[in-house]
């Protein structure tokens, strides 16, 4: 019986996702000051997680490379009828009203789009050609388009990231990266020209933090002073005056780390880096272990989205990133974002756990 | 060409090894892949340590300023919340206002024992089981932790004695919120709407303005009506204040302060006593009446009846009073100016005139001879007149002073549909007129494409699609397929009134900006001129008189002192399928509305109107004499207009229409 429940799971992976997810309700408790009611209700999310993480696991990644069309297929299609009938929320459309619940299919495209890229160079395996990197940058260019027009600048970015790690792994000459750089370069002043008011004044707030003291400015301000003022050893559990006092915003969700950074210092941010490190250091592990291409390409896109979770998170709160809405992987308050991230976890330990069953 | 942009030869170390060989080609692909994934963990790492450089920067480097902007950062920015804009009726009368006063407030995250807490608080100031259930609402409603009122308007004996025990209570405060009050409660009510707490619904609004940081603070919002259309005139600027704070978080002093702007008052075009003398002239009934200024589009008086007390709305309605308000069958919610669509039976007539005559298909001499009914030819089905015997010879103006229906079966007949639309498009019907509320609806003024696209449902079939004669020539009556709202007949009215010369009704005349006394008016220039000549209006106008002289309405309208042009209708809410309509054996419910539509004085109006009396019966019994008593009051001033108005119960067949 045990056997059954665990032989599927790579333990080391696990260790290290349980210990963040234990920082994130020490830190939660404090960021509460000091209800339980966040925690236990995180804690609910993380069994359930938990169940997801093992049945994915347990999916030979074969079988996930079979419902990768349908599930892209699907995943556009959500994107145009949000276009068409989808709900305003925040001024971004963005929602999908299905009578009893409301979707965000853009959540959905995350996981989608790594794994349509990744059975597509499988499909053609060993005679990829040129031809086919521009119809998987046609496959990433769809849906980053939907969901900018919503508009989810953020989310976009960081849909188009997770399909250029898939290509990137796969092969992309340095010639067309280089080319790619230069033209982000170029098109940044003419893509803040067609930015929204909102994201305009997050960049401009980013610029100078001061600008908007009510809006945008005030959180990147409060959360440096939350960060720098704990010093190298902190201000000790349960004593950040910033977080304490209200003047963090957020600080259950995105702005998780601020209130960490303040209370653990230097020394606490170190070994959370640590952490996060050991974690990514042994997805990487396990996605250069991989025995397909498909295999390798969604483990590797997987790996990838979690550091830039981790380092986009952790470069806003710290003030070296404009504001995004990106919670801390594993860390933030949040039941949807850590569901996905142990389905990301499952599909690791599934490619870890299947790998010589395809070799043979 | 086809690999240049595929690295993989460039980059080929194993590949002269090899050769062509399908599994040592995997080989070679896993070296690559891994290579780049090295380059990938080395740039995470990369990435990483830039991080770890920040936060050495921010916790050893600059620790010392940031500890300071720390220990100085008691220094909290709380908004300060403007004062809303006061709305006036045209002559300055204060209709909705704002006052400020004491509440007692819980930041539910800073007590551990809510319940216990209330219980407490219950003994050193009143708190009603109602208070209880409104702040449980609140506290549902509300997803992020901030303070939230339990009791509103604490009297100051309450004040003193909370601040004495104050220590025993962390995380309830008192504080001084703005209130709303509309002083003049039910009295248009439809028109000034209400504010009420911020909703999500209310947050995503308020982003899509892209003015989210100015609503910091505020916790009331337009929700109808005024309010509503003219929130963002209304809520002014938020200012700033910078505050220090003590450890527990409490303001010890301000540091620097950027003032609120308060909102622009609104002086609405509303006569505020014409109004009042407007509504009880309805007394029980229910009904609408729009009144307009014909030479601005000033609305003078705008009336929905039942109303309903805003004042309940303003701190969050409790179930009980929401319920009888929601669930009564008279639908005192319901904006029946606006969102009533009534036919509009016989008050049609003279704008369907006016129509005929402008686009040549009759003359006002043109006469026709009244059997009594109309019928289609190869028909034998009677379209019936209102006088058995009929009204012999008709011509145009008799056919509107006597109401008479088989002159227009038989215009109907003679007129294609869809120009009669047209022609009626300019009048506003089956559109929006454009006034400043929301809700408004277009009502359904009949043509083909109407018709197609109403029936284009699966359910239907093409002859349920197809525009029929019957249609028209009961389309020729005000019944069949049209619904008018009574703000498109008051508009309809007026620009008649007018000489042809539009303007969009508006409830608001000026904004006005309390700081630079700058004012701004809404809809001050007319929007378009009808395409009838001015003696086809003169002739219409012409009748419009006669019918209150000697037509249907003479009886209402006996003895006035000023001259005034107007049209009787009613309309019907069930078909008897040919069995005669006797009023007192019809369901109160199911009986005609009343409608009329009027303007005065003669020569240069200064006022139309339209009347609906819902289930009233004759137009000319329920509706023309409100109309009078309004028409009275505007002109001559007069409160008490004595007992001419009466009518008779029991009518000459003359006087129905």
């Amino acid at each position: 019986m045990w056997e059954v429940l665990t032989r599927r799971i790579d333990n080391f992976l696990l260790g290290c996702a349980l210990a963040l997810v234990g920082v994130g309700l020490v830190t939660l408790f404090s960021a509460a000051d000091q209800s339980t009611a966040r925690v236990t209700s995180q804690v609910a999310s993380l069994c359930f997680a938990l169940v997801l993480m093992w049945v994915v696991a347990n999916i030979p990644p074969q079988t996930l490379a079979r419902v990768a069309v349908p599930l892209y297929v699907a995943g556009v299609a959500l994107l145009v009828a949000v276009a068409l009938f989808g709900i305003v929320v925040n001024g971004s459309r963005r929602w999908l009203s299905l009578g009893v619940a409301r979707i965000q299919p853009s959540e959905l495209m995350k996981i989608a789009l790594p794994l349509m890229l990744a059975w597509y160079f499988q499909k053609f395996e060993g005679r990829i050609r040129w031809k086919d990197f521009v119809i998987a940058a046609v496959l990433i260019a769809i849906p980053v388009y939907l969901i900018k027009r919503q508009p989810d600048l953020g989310t976009s970015l960081l849909i188009a990231a997770s399909g250029f790690y898939v290509l990137f792994l796969a092969g992309l000459s340095w010639k067309v990266i280089a080319g790619l750089a230069v033209t982000a370069g170029a098109a940044a002043p003419l893509l803040f020209s067609h930015m929204h008011g909102y994201q305009r004044e997050r960049i401009l707030s980013f610029i100078d933090p001061t600008r908007d003291p009510l809006g945008a400015g005030y959180h990147s301000t409060q959360a440096s002073i939350a960060i720098g003022s704990g010093g190298v050893i902190g201000k000790g559990w349960l004593n950040g005056t910033q977080t304490h006092l209200d003047f963090l915003p957020e600080r259950h969700t995105d702005f998780i780390f601020a209130v960490f950074g303040e209370e653990f210092g230097l020394i606490g941010n170190g070994l959370l880096l640590l952490l996060y490190m050991l974690l990514i250091g042994r997805a990487m592990v396990i996605t250069a272990n991989a025995s397909t291409l498909f295999a390798r390409l969604l483990a590797g896109a997987v790996t990838l989205m979690f550091f830039t979770y981790v380092f986009v998170n952790m470069g806003m709160v710290s003030g070296i990133l404009p504001v995004v809405g990106v919670p801390l992987p594993l860390v933030s308050y949040g039941g949807t974002a850590l569901v996905s991230l142990f389905i990301g976890l499952g599909i690791l330990m599934s490619v870890q756990a299947h790998r010589k069953l395809v070799n043979t | 060409m086809s690999r240049r942009l595929f690295s993989s030869r460039r980059n080929d170390y194993g590949g002269s090894r090899y050769g062509g060989n399908e599994m040592r080609n995997t080989e070679r692909e896993v070296f690559l892949f891994r290579r780049r994934l090295v380059i990938a963990a080395l740039l995470a790492l990369g990435a990483f340590g830039a991080l770890f450089g920040r936060f050495v920067y921010l916790q050893v480097v600059q620790h010392d300023h940031y500890r300071m902007l720390a220990e100085s950062n008691r220094v909290a920015i709380v908004p300060i919340v403007p004062n809303r804009g006061v709305i006036t009726d045209r002559k300055g009368v204060v209709l909705a206002q704002s006052y400020s006063a004491y509440t007692l407030e819980l930041t539910p995250a800073k007590i551990r024992n809510l319940e216990a807490t209330i219980d407490e608080l219950a003994t050193i100031v009143d708190i009603q089981p109602r208070d209880r259930k409104r702040f449980r609402k609140l506290l549902d409603e509300s997803k992020n932790f901030e303070s939230m009122p339990l009791r509103t308007r604490l009297s100051d004996e309450e004040v003193a004695r909370f601040a004495v025990n104050r220590y025993r209570f962390p995380g309830v405060d008192i504080k001084a919120r703005l209130f709303r009050q509309y002083p003049f409660g039910e009295v248009a009510s439809h028109v000034i709407g209400y504010i009420g707490r911020i909703t999500d619904k209310d947050l995503e609004r308020i982003a899509s303005w892209e003015d989210t940081a100015n609503y910091k603070g505020s916790d009331y919002i337009g929700k109808v009506g005024v309010e509503l259309s003219y929130e963002r005139e209304l809520h002014g600027t938020t200012g700033v204040e910078e505050v220090e704070v003590d450890a527990g978080g409490r303001a010890v002093r301000t540091l620097s302060r950027t003032p609120p702007v308060s909102g622009n008052n609104l002086r609405l075009s509303l006569d505020i006593r014409l109004q009042e003398v407007a509504e009880q002239a309805f007394g029980d009934r229910r009904g609408a009446l729009v009144a307009i200024e014909p030479a601005t589009g000033d609305i003078l008086a705008f009336v929905s009846k039942p109303g309903y007390d805003p004042n309940l709305f303003v701190e969050g309605i409790d179930a009980a009073n929401w319920e009888a308000l929601n669930e009564s069958p008279d639908k005192p919610l319901l904006n029946r100016p606006l969102r009533g669509a009534y036919p509009p039976g016989s008050t049609i007539k003279p704008f369907l005139a006016l129509g005929a005559l402008t686009s040549g298909k009759r003359t006002p001499q043109y006469s026709i001879n009244d059997p009594g009914f109309f019928q289609l030819p190869g028909s034998s089905y009677r379209f019936r007149d209102d006088k058995p015997g009929g009204h012999g010879s008709v011509d145009m103006y008799k056919s509107i002073v006597v109401s008479c229906d088989t002159y227009y079966y038989i215009l109907a007949s003679d007129t294609d549909i869809d120009d009669t639309a047209r022609f009626m498009t300019q009048l506003g019907f089956g559109r929006k007129t454009g006034v400043d509320i929301e809700g408004e609806l277009t009502g359904v003024l009949p043509s083909r494409e109407w018709k197609r696209t109403r029936f284009a449902g699966e359910k239907y079939r093409d002859e349920h699609r197809k525009w029929y004669l019957g249609d028209s020539i009961s389309a020729g009556i005000g019944q069949g397929y049209n619904a008018f709202t009574p703000m498109q007949l008051a508009n309809a009215i007026s620009i008649v009134a007018n000489d042809g010369v539009a303007f969009k009704p508006h409830l608001v005349k000026n904004i006005v900006n309390l700081k630079t006394g700058e004012e701004r008016s809404v809809a001050p220039e007319p929007t378009h001129t009808l395409t009838s000549k001015p003696e086809h209006i003169a002739i219409i106008k012409n009748a419009l008189v006669g019918v209150n002289k000697e037509g249907t309405s003479a009886t209402a309208f006996r003895g006035a002192a000023f001259t005034s042009g107007g049209k009787t209708g009613t309309a019907q809410v069930y078909s008897l399928k040919g069995e005669k309509y006797v009023h007192s054996k019809v369901d109160e419910r199911l009986r005609d509305h009343a409608w009329f539509v009027a303007y005065a004085p003669v020569d240069k109006p200064r006022i139309a109107l339209a009347v609906l009396v819902e289930n009233g019966g004759f137009g000319a019994q329920a509706a023309a004499p409100i109309a009078r008593k309004v028409l009275e009051y505007y002109l001559l001033g007069k409160t008490d207009p004595g007992p001419a108005i009466t009518v008779p119960g029991q009518q000459g067949e003359d006087d129905t229409d």
